[in-house]
């Protein structure tokens, strides 16, 4: 993909970011910062290649380990995440009607 | 000087991949997926199923790259002039990346089960602290090996030895997303350290921060000029050097009321960080949660400064609360006439009512008392008292903290409501309930103009027929530092006591 393409993917997202965000109920709004946590870890997906990498060179291997350690770190934060987001989620619940 | 080559031999392999319209399609069906968790929290009865599709965004993203990064050993047979690539599955390569994952669930799922709700703040700036750290080291690890990122080319030239050329967009990329990373990294630490408590709340203002700060902003953005025209380690490390000190400097002097901005803040950040490694990887998948990320927190931050009635500016500036503050208003009010209640005046109060108004704060999160807040709520009801929550968009240390809070002593979400729903409804209310709020009922934001927090949108719980204000003692002031109108009204009881104390005893009156 060329820089124009990505760039436009970006700036398309910024504004369905911004509509979609604005429609959250504010009583979710700590959900939402778990949430939108666990999915900034996305860049565990630069880790994994970094990770993935055929080592040989001092750079490399020394990438691989700083991919790892990403790995790990990004790995807490999605599991984690998505965890206390459920957790916090599941609280949220309606007054029973009276019979 | 310099003749570029074709690629080495390794990489067409990963050309291939990334050319595959199905693994671009696969991140892009991640990035929808994450759109969708987000529309899922506009509303609670839609928002587990928002988390699931999260989860699946996530799963599809991360299983992608997996697949198509296998590790492999190789070794290049050469046959003739021809050289055949040889390669096999690295399973051990593969076993560390798996144990690795395995390792963050681990300690991911541990930690989310046992948080309290109440240190919620916390673990989202420890959280957010990680997504920066990562970000570093993903940089760091594209500019080590450029050429396993598919974005560099290989230059031999004609002295000296073949190194890789790191195309001069990534190079910007990459400087970037080392710089937020490394800035969200170090400004979160800090946001932890003061809200557990372990760092003051109080501003730590130093000399002449702001030509400090400002000089350190500069020099990051003349080295990152600098890395475009030259890719030598030197300017790599020092940006990333300089960008771990300014995130520490610019969230030291910020005092604890402003959190709920910087929280949001840096929640902003640690998506900008993400998609800056997204243009890097030419991954749509990051570059749309990156984008979601980043507006999510911005407009948080704008909410709650709108609801501070405070400008971005004035808030990264800092100070907020520091001494000098509560000169503006405390000063005269020491020996003013004030009413004092007991445990059972509010008993009998509240039941005699026909509606009472709650109106929670920090202290009400810090004294833990929202269980035993709702145990009284629910013998209110049982006495025909109709029981609302009036929530301010700053109450707590981050923004929605109190309907959690809440939602965990299982009140239902709707007898709770914001500011501008109920606000019109103090008029016709018996009895506001303040437990741990104090600034954000303050009524001289409405009529003092020298007031600090003059102009900053309030709950009209002086317009209730009795408030009923529960305060550790008479003494202590709100974090902005000025003195409550509000305790010297004639329609107002004070209740000293420790919140959850308090109304423990109001439940024992009412039971």
């Amino acid at each position: 993909m060329d820089f124009i393409s990505i760039l436009s993917i970006f700036v398309l997202a910024c504004f369905v970011g911004y509509y979609v965000v604005w429609s959250v109920t504010p009583a979710l709004h700590t959900p939402l910062m778990a949430v939108t946590n666990a999915i900034s870890s996305v860049i565990i997906v630069g880790a994994l290649i970094a990770s993935a990498a055929t080592s040989g060179s001092t750079g490399s291997d020394v990438a691989k380990w700083l991919g790892l350690a990403a790995v790990v770190l990004a790995s807490i934060n999605i599991f984690g995440g998505f965890a206390v987001t459920q957790r916090m989620l599941a609280m949220y619940r309606k007054k029973e009607k009276r019979s | 000087m310099i003749a570029p080559v074709p690629p080495a031999p390794l990489v067409p392999a990963v050309e291939a991949v990334a050319a595959n319209p199905w693994v671009s399609l696969a991140y892009l069906v991640a990035g929808v997926c994450f759109i969708l968790a987000l529309r899922g929290l506009s509303s609670p009865t839609t928002s587990q199923r928002g988390n699931r599709f999260g989860m699946i965004g996530m799963a599809i993203a991360v299983v992608t790259t997996l697949v198509t990064h296998v590790p492999i050993t190789g070794g290049i047979m050469s046959i003739g002039d021809e050289q055949i690539l040889t390669t096999a599955t690295d399973w051990f390569a593969v076993f560390e990346i798996l144990a690795a994952i395995g390792l963050g669930a681990a300690i991911g799922i541990t930690t989310a089960r046992r948080i309290a709700m109440t240190a919620m703040p916390q673990l989202v700036a420890a959280f957010h602290s990680l997504v920066g750290l990562a970000a570093v080291a993903v940089a760091c690890a594209a500019f080590l090996n450029p050429i396993a990122f598919d974005i560099a080319d290989m230059v031999v030239p004609m002295i000296g030895q073949p190194f890789a050329s790191i195309h001069v967009v990534s190079r910007v990329e990459m400087a970037l997303g080392v710089a937020i990373g490394a800035i969200t990294f170090s400004g979160s630490v800090i946001a932890f350290l003061k809200l557990n408590g372990n760092m003051g709340g109080k501003p730590i203002l130093l000399p002449g921060r702001h030509a400090l700060n400002l000089g350190i902003l500069g020099a990051i953005v003349i080295l990152v000029a600098m890395f475009t025209r030259d890719q030598a380690p030197w300017i790599f490390w020092t940006i990333t050097i300089l960008s771990f000190a300014i995130g520490f400097l610019l969230i030291v002097p910020i005092g604890g009321a402003d959190m709920p901005v910087v929280v949001s803040m840096l929640n902003s950040y640690s998506g900008w960080a993400a998609a800056a490694m997204g243009f890097t990887l030419h991954n749509s998948a990051m570059i749309i949660t990156g984008a979601l990320v980043g507006s999510s927190g911005a407009i948080l931050s704008y909410i709650m400064c709108r609801a501070m009635n405070r400008s971005f500016i004035s808030v990264i500036a800092g100070g907020f609360g520091a001494s000098d503050a509560g000169a503006a208003g405390g000063g005269a009010a020491v020996d003013r006439p004030w009413k004092r209640g007991s445990a059972e005046d509010a008993a009998f109060l509240m039941s005699q009512a026909e509606q009472v108004v709650i109106v929670p704060g920090y202290g009400m999160a810090v004294a833990q008392a929202q269980h035993v807040l709702r145990e009284m709520g629910d013998l209110l009801k049982k006495e025909g008292v109709r029981v609302k929550y009036a929530i301010h968009p700053v109450a707590g240390r981050m923004p929605g903290h109190m309907n959690v809070l809440l939602a965990e002593a299982n009140v239902p979400y709707d007898e709770v409501f914001e500011l501008e729903d109920i606000n019109a409804e103090f008029a016709q209310t018996d009895v506001a309930f303040v437990i741990g709020a104090n600034d954000v009922t303050n009524p001289a934001a409405k009529t003092d103009r020298s007031s600090p927090i003059y102009g900053m949108p309030v709950l009209d719980v002086e317009k209730a027929k009795t408030v009923l204000f529960i305060k550790r003692s008479m003494g202590g002031v709100g974090y902005a530092g000025v003195d409550n109108e509000l305790f010297y009204r004639d329609n107002t009881m004070m209740l000293l006591a420790d919140a959850k104390k308090m109304v423990e005893e109001i439940v024992k009156a009412l039971g």
